[in-house]
């Protein structure tokens, strides 16, 4: 799965993005994260307030407990502050 | 038609209304313009907003939004356009248009639009200030609210 990273997540973490080879057990978005974090200090530090974080799976809007099954790219982002 | 534009370069609002009015069938123009506030706090004033964007979606989800809009209001015409990248102060970010028979589509759709791509669309605005500080502008409650209100 390639994650990219935006905004404060992406300083947060300290890259843009990654390729991971999820293990069979995560299946939501959800799950990713909580891996994430069992894996680096780092993914505590930049997911340690969920509500703060939005989600977009092959680039669509996604929300925590989406199903990563099938999909490509995930992106995880702090709330959008366009326009 | 459906015009879309994510860019470095600034524009210009009035091309745009102009582009807008020559449009068959619009009996009514409508446009927001979203400008840079040269905001001042104990932080000294803003200088310049960095735009940061996902630009795999960013583009793909503008267009998800104009057609949504063109369908609900019938529009004969949707420019949106925003900018990425570093914007100075006074400078405009956003700009959104619609071309439409009637006053009331036009209108609704711009405003629509507005209050959407602000919930929808994959940017972020990162303020620098006179003080030489920067930091990432947080998302309003308000937004989302307006968001909610056209669902």
């Amino acid at each position: 799965m390639k994650l990219v990273y935006f905004a404060s997540v992406r300083e947060s973490i300290g890259c843009d993005g990654e390729e991971r080879d999820l293990p069979g057990h995560v299946e939501s978005i959800a799950d990713a994260l909580d891996w994430l974090v069992a894996q680096d200090e780092r993914y505590a530090v930049a997911f340690a307030n969920r509500a703060k974080l939005r989600f977009a799976l092959d680039q669509q809007m996604a929300k925590p407990d989406a199903a990563l099954a099938g999909g490509k790219e995930l992106a995880i982002f702090p709330p959008v502050t366009g326009g | 038609m459906i015009d879309i534009r994510v860019q470095i370069e600034p524009f210009d609002p009035g091309a745009e209304l102009t582009a807008l009015h020559s449009i068959g069938g619009a009996g009514a123009v409508a446009s927001f313009t979203g400008i840079t506030r040269p905001d001042v706090s104990d932080a000294g004033a803003v200088t310049a907003i960095e735009l940061e964007h996902y630009p795999a979606m960013t583009e793909a989800a503008l267009r998800q939004l104009a057609q949504t809009a063109s369908d609900r209001w019938d529009l004969a015409a949707c420019i949106l356009i925003h900018r990425v990248g570093m914007i100075h102060a006074g400078e405009a970010i956003v700009f959104v248009g619609a071309a439409s028979a009637h006053r009331a589509g036009a209108l609704a759709a711009c405003e629509y639009l507005i209050d959407r791509l602000k919930k929808d669309v994959p940017f972020w605005k990162k303020e620098y200030r006179s003080d030489g500080e920067a930091h990432w502008v947080e998302a309003k409650a308000s937004d989302d609210a307006r968001a909610a209100a056209w669902e």
